[in-house]
């Protein structure tokens, strides 16, 4: 493809090997450390469901006894494989139950029994990933015979708290157009250290992300695929400080795609920097294994700090975001990457220089399918006036061959959305693919004019942010209030205490199968 | 029109001649679209006052739901000197005035610690009043050389934010609400003023309870229980104008 834009190969060339550069202690770091949730993942790999009946999960139980009797540095797998050998329970249901109440005697194996425990985790974890394998040619095979609709995919969100009503909403959704259906989390889940068991009917402007609701969303959308003709893909969040079992799930439910940004939790809910790098590539090691679509969350920077201002942070985190992805297994068709319409509709040339910013996310990340997000801070209460910028966003949209555009909602910022509210928006959005689609082909910006030099100057603002980041560190730049104008320093926020450096013999089943995964896609 | 005319008129809503009383309203119903549909739409526009009601646009939604868009004249009138309202008890003052009065009365710098409390994630309205980046053109509290902020950022318990106000010997504590499902905002703020009233039995020495977010109404104070509930649209300049037109009468 060449630029429309003019920009200089070698510029981005130098974009891409700067992040590199960054990004490598913090890859360095998530390589050498664990953390309870990844570890809780391997668990849920091997099969541990289910939880207390004060509602915590046994693979949260079964992890704290591992760690308080031997600890983690070795990983939960050598201990828990180990003990079942040796006869401690029957399964490892029984064992995390036992275990709960201190009935396990816990300890590291050596020499010949930790092969054997190694090769018994081993074998469990596998059927997990085999799962995870299936759901993805599954997933495959309802493309092939159902159809995978024409980019660009409207996405769209349901959160009423309740999955029983979710579940109607997200049919009439799909019914309606939307190609792409995400399930918002209630608000309190990205802070929980464990992730809730069962269907759920209450929760906080969302619903809670449990393996049961999941199960539920999918086959209800595959239904409404199967009577519409077309597969209808299921998107949640893998944040927070559950994330690496978020996306685990999301891999043993076959859900399509999920939110998983490198930066997100660290700067908008406070989780440690640390715990967030460790517990993300394990996240998207699964999630490239799944075959699963992540959506990263720049655009959430946009929101706190000034769209023109910060447009070169996007840039920077995109650049991140895509080198971490990378480097966990996922290849371009699976990057995401974020951005978002949030320039004030106030100021002069507004349309001009959203063109300018989508057009040059566009042309960096030529095979990614890109995420692009509507406004929402200027969206006032006037819902005629939102109507018509949600309009513009989604021309700019079309115009930039967004691969995924999340459909703004003229009542932003008023209530959840009304089901009239999304059908108004999905009329929206259809009549300006209608009218305008192919209209890329036509719009080629005079290099030397408005738009072309704003792409080309944010692009030069990226790079020079990212040659400060390398003089420092990424931790240091986080700490410094670089992205989303928060600081976040490296060893604050919520979640530290649950790092754990790994000791020599570290053992993980899951890393080790989803590490070949990653080699064998390079 | 004149403040006295404007008191003691009766009015109803203006489509384009004075006393039309024409609106237009937009539902949806959980009914399938067909004639009886549309009969419900006009009886439901009946109810609700308008008389004739017109119904301009009828579109299906899925099988079981019809959106309809409905003008019509409203017979209602509105009393305009019934009408209450919450008038702004303070002036509105400039950074510059604001640190004045800060410097001159106080004596030192007025202390705030605020946040989105609860299971709030969303911490846009409390940015818009803390972050130096401010809201609607004006810069916020943490821009005002004579205002120290204190921003706890989102889901923060109530004990854990009447403590940490306590430890800051904070002037004012600020509570940020955006998500009201289930009323959470409401219960969210209970909780910090019952934590706050626990902590400081003496009222003079209790930091100034002020709630925030697009869906509070400033006629809610006495329901909650705060000293000053700030609504949709609030900038940072009324918040830190309220703060010290309140705080040395406190004091004092």
């Amino acid at each position: 493809m060449t630029s429309k834009l003019g920009l200089d190969p070698a510029v981005v060339q130098t974009a891409r090997e700067l992040a590199r550069r960054a990004a490598q202690p913090v890859v360095h770091m998530a390589q050498t450390h664990t953390t309870v949730s990844v570890e809780r993942a391997v668990l849920r790999l091997a099969g541990v469901q289910g939880a207390d009946a004060e509602g915590i999960p046994w693979v949260n139980r079964l992890v704290d006894a591992v760690r308080s009797s031997v600890g983690l540095a070795h990983g939960v797998a050598l201990p828990v494989w180990d003990a079942l050998l040796a006869g401690q329970a029957a399964d490892i249901a029984e064992l995390a139950q036992k275990a709960a109440t201190g009935g396990v005697a816990f300890r590291l194996p050596a020499a010949r029994d930790a092969d054997r425990a190694r090769r018994a985790a081993r074998n469990a974890v596998a059927g997990g990933i085999a799962r995870i394998d299936r759901n993805r040619k599954q997933r495959e095979r309802l493309l092939a015979r159902l159809g995978d609709p024409e980019p660009p995919w409207i996405y769209l969100i349901v959160a009423t708290g309740d999955i029983y009503e979710d579940i109607p909403q997200a049919q009439a959704a799909a019914r309606e157009g939307a190609d792409v259906v995400a399930v918002i989390r209630s608000t309190g889940q990205s802070l929980l250290d464990y992730v809730p068991e069962g269907a759920t009917r209450e929760g906080f402007a969302g619903t809670y992300a449990t393996q049961e609701n999941f199960r539920l969303m999918r086959a209800a959308l595959d239904d409404v695929s199967r009577e519409l003709g077309r597969y209808v893909r299921l998107t949640n969040y893998a944040s927070g400080l559950c994330m690496p079992e978020i996306a685990t799930l999301a891999g043993l439910e076959r859900l399509d795609m999920m939110l998983n940004d490198c930066m997100y939790g660290i700067v908008f809910r406070d989780i440690n920097p640390q715990r967030t790098f460790i517990d993300q590539r394990f996240s998207r090691q699964v999630h490239a294994r799944a075959g699963i679509v992540i959506n990263t969350g720049e655009d959430n920077y946009l929101t706190t700090a000034d769209a023109v201002d910060a447009a070169h942070t996007v840039i920077v985190s995109q650049l991140l975001n895509e080198r971490f992805g990378k480097e966990a297994g996922l290849a371009d068709w699976q990057l995401g990457l974020g951005h978002a319409f949030e320039i004030n509709p106030a100021i002069p040339d507004s349309l001009r220089l959203e063109l300018a910013h989508a057009q040059l996310v566009r042309e960096l990340f030529p095979d990614a399918p890109l995420k692009y997000m509507p406004p929402t801070k200027h969206m006032t209460g006037n819902v005629f006036a939102g109507y018509l910028l949600d309009a513009f966003f989604n021309l700019v949209g079309v115009l930039t061959g967004q691969g995924i555009i999340l459909i703004g909602m003229m009542t932003e910022g008023i209530h959840t959305p009304f089901l009239s509210d999304r059908d108004l928006a999905l009329e929206n959005v259809r009549y300006v693919v209608r009218a305008a689609r192919g209209l890329d082909e036509d719009f080629h910006p005079p290099r030397d004019g408005f738009i072309a030099t704003r792409a080309r100057q944010v692009l030069g603002e990226s790079v020079d942010l990212l040659d400060r980041i390398c003089d420092q560190s990424l931790l240091d730049a986080i700490a410094k209030g670089t992205f989303g104008v928060t600081k976040r320093p490296a060893d604050g926020g919520k979640g530290l205490a649950g790092v754990v450096p790994h000791a020599d013999g570290y053992y993980n089943p899951a890393t080790e199968i989803l590490q070949q995964t990653g080699e064998d896609a390079r | 029109m004149t403040a006295a005319a404007q008191e003691k008129k009766l009015v109803r809503p203006y489509g384009d001649t004075t006393g039309d009383g024409m609106v237009q309203l937009s539902f949806t119903l959980p009914l399938r679209h067909d004639e009886r549909a549309e009969g419900a739409a006009l009886q439901l526009a009946g109810k609700m006052g308008l008389d004739p009601a017109m119904v301009v646009h009828v579109k299906a939604i899925g099988p079981d739901f019809t959106f309809f868009i409905v003008y019509g004249r409203v017979r209602h009138l509105v009393d305009v000197s019934a009408v209450q309202v919450v008038e702004r008890e303070y002036p509105l003052l400039t950074a510059k005035e604001v640190n004045l009065a800060v410097r001159s009365r106080l004596r030192r710098k007025l202390v705030v610690v605020g946040a989105a409390v609860g299971t709030d994630a969303h911490t846009v309205g409390l940015d818009a009043i803390l972050n130096v980046k401010g809201f609607a053109g004006e810069k916020g509290l943490e821009h005002y050389r004579e205002i120290r902020v204190v921003n706890l950022g989102s889901q923060v318990g109530a004990g854990e934010l009447v403590a940490r106000a306590a430890r800051e010997r904070a002037d004012a504590i600020l509570m940020s609400q955006v998500v009201t499902q289930r009323d959470a905002h409401v219960q969210h703020v209970r909780e910090v003023v019952t934590a706050a009233r626990a902590a400081w039995t003496d009222d003079r020495r209790r930091p100034l309870l002020v709630a925030g977010g697009p869906r509070f109404d400033p006629a809610m104070t006495g329901d909650l229980g705060v000293d000053r509930v700030f609504g949709k649209g609030t900038t940072p300049r009324e918040v830190a104008s309220y703060l010290v037109h309140t705080l040395p009468r406190r004091s004092a």
